[in-house]
Parts: structure tokens; sequence; C-alpha cells
């Protein structure tokens, strides 16, 4: 058990207070440096996207178990309702951004129930509540309210440098949270809840609450990517914000670096995305050849991630 | 009226075929408890095999039925071999086979679309015949009776299998109990395999409909064809091949009564259907046994 040193030592939450200090200093530096070296910063708009999802996503199935196939739903959602919010009242760009992340935790709420589910039942739902949410704002029926499938357009926000900063916030507080969920009594009591529900519940510990914590959390750092991510792009389809490809970039990237942990995801989506910018872009299906390929690798080879790999050395990985 | 007749007829051959579409699906969990999330590519795959035997090689369709059976055994023996005995050694097999077939219907839509591009193939109408049988006024084209047809023939099949054969029996008792089957000394392996290639048959022999049903096939189609499978099984209930039926049915009901009266809506009916049932009887309408976190 990678968290077992904490339990021994007891003087581990300052060091992991220190840890997460650290980390989030370096990643900011990164993304704020970043552009500066490299032209591209749509590019690097895009991984921090990516970055956020797969930790995002994390925060549900590295801590709870439950995969949730359809996360795309939560990013969609948040593009569309900060969309709507630029384009039907006065508010500033940044509350409309934050009235995305609610969006998609409110549907969030009403997708509930879906935690009684269990195991792949509860991604299959997930992904069907997903596919729900795409052929309702992309229905034709009700292009005056969303616009159909004609997407919309908030060209008049567009702000290419202040949603990158924006976005790298969202970042931050994405791996802030999963910080948080790593060190903190929260998280612990979240382990305990995956490893063994039953007991847990015997032990005292609202399992209930603790997962819909989670998930309402999880389904806000996608809300809150999406609106930062129509925001960027300004125009948008309702392809492109609902596309399937998203849930499944942040459930290969997590799995990739490796779940339950901060720096898997970052790690997996880093690696993975600079992959596909690489010969991924101009033909897709090789690297979705590889991406197959590499899950089934992981499954069978290596379902702790490429982090497992320093685990097995001894190596905490925080 | 007419349309109501045409949305019913229509509905029940739709969803007979549907069955079959999810009766592989379902025959790989009632087994295995394995979860086959590539089952659609599979399926757009039987559907380029009827394409090519029928525009590239001349033949009727209905030869690459024949022929999915022979890619399954092929194709499904070894990849049983290699993965499914791995897998079942580990903690949660389901969600494990969940994501491992994943990345193998990922791997499968790529090589698909790396050989046949991704434009849409149809198969020449009448290869199936031209003609049409009507009922209860309403005319259904010769290709709607033939997929009912065989998929009736398979559910038959399949049905002769568990309630006439040994081998049948031993099936039924892996899916019933499995550790119990275990200690009766039936060959689970042997079982397993056989259930795992029947499977992928079953989805081959889907595929030559699809272009016909769908109107074409391309290699985009697997997702949501898998997650369609998905519903109707769920709908029936996992585990429970009879069950499908009423799965396929009521999809294909659904669809036909959307796509008459609320054609803008039509394609959220798998989903919405799946949502629905696994909320209200996670089970299935069918099951018995609910399965709560």
């Amino acid at each position: 058990m990678p968290n077992s040193n904490s339990i021994r030592t007891g003087s581990a939450a300052p060091n992991r207070l220190r840890t997460s200090t650290i980390l989030l200093v370096v990643l900011a530096a990164i993304f704020i440096v970043a552009p500066h070296l490299y032209s591209n910063q749509s590019l690097i708009f895009t991984i921090m996207t990516f970055i956020v999802l797969a930790q995002g996503l994390n925060l549900l199935y590295g801590f709870t178990g439950y995969l949730p196939f359809g996360y795309v739903g939560f990013f969609g959602s948040g593009a569309y309702a900060t969309s709507l919010l630029v384009l039907h009242t006065h508010l500033p760009v940044l509350a409309c951004v934050a009235g995305g992340g609610l969006a998609a935790a409110l549907i969030g709420v009403i997708l509930g129930p879906l935690l009684r589910l269990s195991g792949a039942y509860f991604s299959i739902a997930n992904l069907a509540a997903s596919q729900i949410l795409y052929f309702t704002f992309s229905n034709p029926d009700l292009a005056n309210i969303t616009g159909g499938p004609y997407g919309l357009k908030i060209e008049q926000v567009y702000n290419p440098n202040a949603s990158y900063y924006c976005m790298l916030v969202v970042l931050l507080i994405a791996c802030g949270l999963a910080a948080y969920f790593r060190s903190s009594g929260f998280g612990m009591a979240l382990r305990a809840i995956k490893q063994d529900p039953v007991s847990a519940a015997m032990a005292g510990l609202n399992v209930v609450r603790h997962r819909l914590v989670a998930w309402l959390v999880s389904a806000l750092i996608a809300g809150l990517a999406g609106g930062v991510y129509a925001w960027g792009i300004s125009v948008f389809y309702p392809d492109a914000v609902f596309t399937l490809d998203f849930s499944v970039f942040a459930i290969v990237f997590a799995l990739f670096g490796g779940v339950g942990t901060v720096i898997g995801p970052i790690v997996g989506a880093s690696l993975l995305y600079i992959l596909y910018s690489a010969i991924g872009i101009s033909t897709p299906q090789y690297f979705q050849l590889i991406y197959g390929g590499l899950i089934v690798l992981l499954v069978l080879f290596l379902p702790g991630g490429l982090l497992s790999l320093l685990q097995r050395r001894g190596i905490n990985v925080f | 009226m007419e349309l109501l007749a045409y949305a019913v007829v229509g509905g029940i051959l739709y969803g007979i075929f549907f069955t079959l579409v999810g009766l592989g699906l379902n025959l790989l969990f009632g087994v295995m408890r394995i979860i086959n999330l590539a089952h659609g590519q599979f399926i757009v795959l039987g559907g380029y095999l009827a394409w090519i035997i029928t525009t590239r090689l001349g033949f009727n369709p209905l030869w690459s039925i024949p022929v999915s059976v022979l890619c399954a055994i092929v194709i499904g023996w070894p990849l049983y071999r290699a993965v499914v005995p791995r897998l079942q050694r580990s903690d949660d097999p389901e969600m494990l086979s969940f994501i491992l077939f994943f990345g193998i219907g990922q791997m499968l839509t790529a090589v698909t679309m790396l050989l046949f591009g991704a434009d849409q193939r149809s198969l020449p109408e009448d290869a199936l015949g031209s003609g049409s049988l009507g009922v209860l006024g309403q005319q259904f084209p010769d290709s709607w009776w033939w997929a009912a047809g065989v998929s009736l023939a398979a559910l038959a099949l399949l049905w002769l299998y568990f309630s006439r054969t040994r081998l049948g029996y031993a099936t039924r008792a892996v899916m019933a109990e499995r550790d119990e089957a275990v200690a009766t000394g039936i060959d689970v392996r042997r079982v397993s395999t056989i259930a795992f290639v029947a499977g992928l048959a079953l989805a081959g022999i889907a595929g030559v409909f699809v272009p016909y049903l769908l109107g074409s096939v391309s290699p985009d189609l697997g997702d949501g064809l898998t997650t369609t499978a998905f519903a109707i099984v769920i709908i029936g209930s996992l585990g429970n091949p009879l069950g499908t039926i009423v799965g396929g049915l009521v999809f294909g009901l659904g669809t036909m009564l959307m796509q008459t009266y609320y054609s803008s809506w039509s394609n959220v009916v798998p989903y919405a259907l799946l949502l629905i049932i696994v909320l209200i009887r996670p089970s299935g309408l069918l099951g018995k046994a609910v399965r709560l976190a």
C-alpha cells in the first residue's frame, strides 16, 4: 500500500502539504513558461484541458472505483452552460465559466442515483446519460435555444490569453483537489470505502455522502474545463464538446499514468497527448490503434499504470 | 392507424434482428462474466465481410454467415486463450474485462478504418431479394424478413444447444453457479471457449444485416452498436439469453414508434431505455437478483 507510510509515521500530513505546494508551484511555472518556449499556445491549452479531464476522472475513478464512461457529458454541459450564460446574461465571462461548472455539478446531482449501480453498470449507464445530453443539445428541434447541430458562437469574449490562464487555474484546482484527496482524512475514507464499502459503513463512514461528494467534485471539474474550453475556442458544434473521444482520452490518459495518485494522470495525459499531437492529429487511426493496444497491455500486465513501476521498486509516488 | 401498423410490424422485425445483436454479448457475460465492449466492432467486421463477399467476390451476402463462424473460430479461440484466463484470475474480472475489451474495440475500429477507410459502405438492395412482403397492409423489403428469419434461426439453434446437448446443459450450469459447476467436474474452460467463439460468431452473423437495417456499414458504427446491444441485454437481463428477446423487442418497438412519431428524438431511444431500466430495475425486466453496490 503506497499510503502505509503516512499511517505509520503520523508526521506525514505536513510533508504532504509541502509536496502538494511544490507540485502546484512547479505545474504553474511550467505552464506559465511553456507558451514562451513553444509558440503553439492552443496546443498547450489542449494539453492542459486533457490533464484536467484525466485528473477529474481520477478524482472519481481513482478514489472511488466508479469509472464514468460518459465523463464528457459534464464537459459538454459545462461548455454549453457557459456559452448560454455569455449569450443571454451580462455577467463577466469568469462568472459564466463558474456557472458552467455549477451546471455540470447540477447534472451530477440529477444523475446522482447512478451511484447506486456498481462497476460496468455504472459506467455504461453514465455513457447513456452523456449520449442523451448530446442528442438533446444537438437536436434540431431545440435549435433556437441550443443552436442544435449548428452549435454556438461566443466570439465576442474570445481571448486566447485569458482563457489560457483560466485553464491553468482550473488545472491547479483539479490537481490541488487530487492532492487533498490523496492526503486528507476524507481521501482516506474514500479509499476505505473503495476497498470494502460494507466494513467502511460499519466503521461509521457515510458511504453515500462520501461517494456523492467525490462524484460532484469530479463533475464540477469537468464542467469548469468545458466552460474554459468553450471560451478558448469560442465557436463549437455539439460534436466538438460531446465527442466520446474526451471520455476515452481521459480514461486512457489517467489509466496510463496510474490512477489513485496525484501525478499519474498528469504524467499520462502529458506523455500521451504529446504522442498524439506527433502522430495522431494527421492520422488519428494510428494513435487509436496505439492507445487501444496500450489499454490491453496495461490491463494484462500493468494495471496500476506507468507509476506502479516505481511503486513496485518501493518509491512512494504522490 | 397505418402509421401505427407500420411501426409495430417494423418494430417487431427490427427488434428480432436486434435480439441477435445483443445475444452474443449476453452469452459472453452469462458464461464468463465478461463484458465484451468490442461487440459492436465485431458486428461491424461482419458487415465488412458481407460487403467483400457481395461486392468484391459476387456471392450472395448470406455466404458471409458460414465465413463469419469460421473467422470467429480462427480469431476467437486464440483470443480467448490469450486474455480470458488471465482476466478471471483477477479480483474484479467484470470491470477489467470491460476496460480490456474497450481497448480491443478501439484497436478494431482503427484497423477497420485503416483497411476500409471512413466511407459508408452499403450492399446492393436486391442481393437479398428485390421484392417485399406485406403484413397488415404494410410492405417490408425482403432483407428485413431475412434479417428476422436468420435471427430466429440463430435463437432456435441456441435454444436447442441449451436444452438438448450435454455441453448446453454444462453451459447452463456454469451460467447458474460457476463454482459448483467446477466441483461437479464440468470442463469450464471448454464450455467457456465455445461460448466465447459462439458470441463472436453471433456478432459476425448480425453484421451481415447491418448494411440493410441501418442503411450502411462504417467503422464508427461500432461504439453505438455496442451500447445498443448493452441496452438490449440490460433491458432483458444480463446473463439470461431468453431475456434478450424481450430487450430486442422493447428496443425495436421503441425505436420504430419514435421514428414514426418523434423522429428527431429516435436516436435517444436505446440510451433512454437503458437509463430508465437500469435505475428502476438494475437486474433487468426478467432478472431476479438485484445488483446494488
